[in-house]
């Protein structure tokens, strides 16, 4: 068709660059965020974006970052689509560049790079530790730029609801709710594209921002489009717990010198810098000489735990870690560090300059989402793709740091591309479509938007989120039994069945949050099962999803893609093979190098 | 054991854009490290005044909560801050929030601060690529010169420094601090200078950089320290010397 319509759901990095995409290619954009999209949650991410430049002789090339990044996700990718990613990352950087994104650079006026988790070679590119805020910021810029033309039309303060499908089950549009008149309207679209970002909320606390509950994911799931690998969650190893919020503490504090440890005897009760080196444990790299403190995240999470749990040895028997700075010249800190150690003395009150931090592992991103092809971005339903953290492409079973923002803006660019050129091919666009199709969708959300209104019970919304939270933290993160999964799949199943009776302490129709959140947990319940459930089945130890009864990777049985359907109101886990046929299969281990 | 502290919170309400403003009290358990989204938050989760009447939760804006998005600017004891780093321990009893008051209410105390984004537009913060093909690195670029832009590349659109602005009032339309910073910026850029006459010709009419007094408010108040007067006497110098070359050569 001629002139077609692309909709792009979520304005962070991959939302944002799908949208400068599709809109350089000519194809009219509505974008649709929940938060002004320069206030997506991409502006979390601290350290850095990975592209193999190979500027400080080492002899880095995309070929071992494509090992690093496969070796990293213990084998559960797809090869080529990381290939290709990998590939491509140092012309992502050149654009980057190009759009005034403020790095740090060396004394040549070139980009400055440093080490991240999982790598040997320094990769990665940063701005200060706020490098998501300034490619979020030059990303924004540009759409702002297609806005001004009249090329991008922006919703901000809408909330996706559900995809428009025809009869055929193909996508002719979205459902959105505006968050301030409560109005559910249909958007025509050719195409959709998702880029809604992380499930953080399903764990209650997490790093990440509020609007990551993974709401559109699972109502897509719930529509047909199915979800991938749910089950691999990265747990961070280094944040600082909040009761409203696990801020992250980036790895490139480690990138750039950091060191972890814990007191040799629990009891001392002396204060940090005050225990001498040699009556510290710097377990890390006790353990792991070559990698030390940059061991990939879902190694330091686990040796954390260890420290902790088994051998009893956190900070004065609490749930903490020492991740100590204070060795390193303040002014390096300020100029590479400033943006997270700001965080740490503004929320806590001490200089992390001064005063080694306390950290301890929290939920921080998933390596499972909407299930994707491996060319397009194109799920199962025709005319919906996904990029960035809510498909589950590039990072395996765990995923390297500064991998993200490169996932992100290389899948948006390649979602965008995907999407016009699909658009364009089709026969008949959306406005062939019979408009009873896009009312009938309006009035079924409609309905359940009057439905939770009215409805009278017992319960309440956040005291279902807190359960569903700790249920989730307690079992489905860093160690899991099966025992627990199975009594985390019924609780989710009560809490469900709790949800019915749900009563709303807000019943107003304008802004209403709490409608909007209730929305949000119903979704995220449904999600919180497919995690679980690929969990359960999964008897093995791979990347971050460990299983003590299973505790070794079981490459005869279990590599393969766990892929989770929604048929006749259940959940189906099915498997398909994973393609390994770039780099051969071999053991993970980071005691040694690769 | 210390005895079960609790501590009041009293919040400025509002329906809609054109209700009446009314304020309600909340009486809430104290825990360590508790900042403003956790009070409204137990408020959501039981939202009973401490007359015992119940009403409704609290509509706020907030996303990253770590003072990086610039979503929940409020006015915490009178004073623009972020709810999420004002941690309730370093104010005065009772805590008192209202929302911003130089941008529409939304509901409570979430506010419409989109003028701010269509300012953005109005001053093309923006470096004009060619497009994304790949077409080579980006200018070089010396440490200095970074250091000196990175600051201001961290502006995070809170409002704060227009809410705290005598400037910014109903009778005038000055563009504030935020958006002067962000020509500066832009036109410091090697590709962004190239455009700075548009940016700076964008400033010099009513409501630009001239609308300036000087009250060094938003510099104060400013999250994450910006140094916003330094921006607003630099993109004056360029706009002056814009306005004398445009009377000389057109």
């Amino acid at each position: 068709m001629k002139n077609p319509r692309v909709v792009i759901v979520g304005g962070g990095l991959a939302g944002l660059m799908a949208a400068i995409r599709a809109a350089e290619m000519g194809v009219a954009v509505d974008l649709f965020s929940i938060v002004p999209v320069k206030r997506s949650h991409s502006v979390c991410a601290q350290g850095g974006i990975n592209a193999a430049k190979n500027t400080k002789g080492e002899g880095d090339s995309p070929a071992i970052h494509f090992d690093d990044t496969i070796y990293g996700g213990d084998f559960l990718a797809n090869q080529p689509p990381v290939k290709a990613m990998c590939d491509y990352a140092p012309h992502l950087i050149d654009l980057l560049d190009r759009m005034g994104v403020m790095f740090n650079r060396t004394g040549e006026g070139l980009l400055d790079y440093r080490r991240f988790g999982g790598t040997l070679y320094h990769r990665t590119a940063f701005a200060g530790a706020t490098t998501g805020q300034q490619i979020l910021y030059a990303l924004d810029e540009q759409v702002r730029r297609f806005e001004a033309d009249g090329k991008v039309k922006k919703y901000e303060g809408w909330t996706f609801l559900s995809a428009v499908l025809d009869e055929a089950r193909v996508c002719r549009g979205i459902c959105a709710m505006d968050l301030k008149s409560m109005e559910v309207r249909a958007f025509p679209a050719d195409a959709a594209i998702f880029c809604t970002g992380g499930i953080g909320a399903i764990f209650g606390r997490s790093t990440n921002s509020v609007v990551c509950t993974g709401s559109a994911q699972s109502a897509l799931f719930q529509q047909g489009v199915d979800y991938a690998n749910g089950e691999f969650i990265q747990v961070h190893p280094t944040a600082i717990p909040g009761e409203d919020k696990l801020r992250l503490m980036s790895e490139s504090a480690r990138g750039e010198g950091g060191r972890v440890w814990v007191p040799r005897n629990p009891a001392d009760a002396r204060a940090p810098l005050d225990i001498p080196s040699s009556e510290r444990f710097y377990f890390l790299e006790e353990w792991y000489p070559k990698y030390g403190n940059l061991v990939p995240r879902d190694v330091a999470t686990r040796a954390i735990h260890k420290v902790v749990f088994e051998l009893k040895q956190g900070i004065s028997g609490e749930q903490a870690v020492y991740l100590d700075l204070t060795h390193i010249p303040k002014e390096v800190l300020d100029r590479k560090l400033e943006g997270i150690l700001e965080i740490y003395e503004r929320f806590l009150g001490v200089d992390p300059r001064v005063q080694p931090m306390k950290v301890f592992p929290g939920m921080h991103y998933t390596m499972g989402g909407i299930w994707v092809d491996n060319q397009n971005q194109a799920t199962n339903v025709a005319g919906i793709y996904a990029a960035g953290e809510c498909e589950y492409q590039y990072h395996g079973a765990n995923r390297l740091g500064a991998n993200s923002l490169l996932s992100c803006i290389w899948g948006g660019r390649v979602a965008g591309q995907a999407a016009v050129k699909y658009a364009q091919g089709l026969q008949d666009g959306s406005d062939a479509t019979p408009s009873s199709v896009p009312e009938a969708e309006v009035k079924r959300q409609q309905e359940r938007n009057a439905q939770l209104l009215r409805q009278d019970g017992t319960e309440n919304l956040l005291a279902i989120w807190k359960e569903l939270g700790n249920w989730m933290t307690e079992h489905v993160t860093v160690v899991r039994y099966n025992k627990n999964l199975e009594r985390t799949e019924t609780k989710v199943q009560e809490l469900q069945d709790r949800f019915k009776k749900v009563n709303l302490s807000d019943r107003t129709q304008w802004s209403n949050q709490t409608l909007n959140f209730a929305r949000e947990l119903e979704n995220m319940l449904l999600l919180a099962r497919v995690i679980t459930l690929g969990a359960l089945a999964r008897n093995e130890s791979r990347g971050a999803h460990y299983k003590p009864d299973f505790p070794e990777r079981d490459d005869p049985n279990w590599l393969k893609t766990t892929r989770a359907s929604w048929r006749d109101g259940k959940i189906e886990l099915n498997y398909e093979p994973v393609d390994v046929g770039l780099i051969p299969l071999r053991k993970r281990s980071y005691t040694a190098t690769k | 054991m210390a005895e079960k502290k609790s501590i009041i919170v009293r919040v400025k309400r509002q329906a809609a854009p054109k209700e009446k403003p009314l304020w309600e009290e909340f009486e809430l358990a104290w825990r360590p490290h508790m900042n403003v989204i956790i009070c409204l938050r137990d408020i959501a989760e039981n939202p009973v005044t401490c007359d015992g009447k119940r009403t409704t939760p609290i509509s706020y804006d907030s996303n990253c909560l770590e003072e990086v998005c610039g979503s929940c600017a409020m006015v915490i004891n009178g004073r623009a801050r972020m709810a999420c780093s004002a941690l309730v321990d370093s104010f005065e009893q009772p805590l008192r929030l209202e929302p911003m008051s130089k941008f529409p209410v939304v509901r409570d105390l979430a506010v419409d601060r989109s003028i701010i984004f269509e300012n953005l537009k109005r001053v093309k913060a923006w470096i004009p690529i060619d497009g994304t093909y790949d077409i080579g690195e980006g200018p070089r670029m010396s440490p200095d010169e970074q250091e000196r832009a990175y600051p201001l590349s961290r502006c995070i659109t809170c409002g704060n420094c227009l809410e705290v602005c005598p400037q910014v009032n109903e009778r005038s339309d000055f563009i504030g601090a935020a958006i002067i910073s962000q020509v500066r910026f832009f036109n410091m850029h090697p590709t962004g200078k190239m455009h700075a006459r548009e940016r700076l010709e964008a400033v010099m009419g009513p409501g630009g950089v001239a609308d300036c007094a000087n009250a060094q408010n938003c510099v104060k108040t400013c999250p994450k320290g910006i140094p916003l007067t330094e921006s607003i006497a630099e993109v004056n110098r360029q706009a002056i010397r814009r306005a004398v070359t445009g009377l000389l050569f057109g």
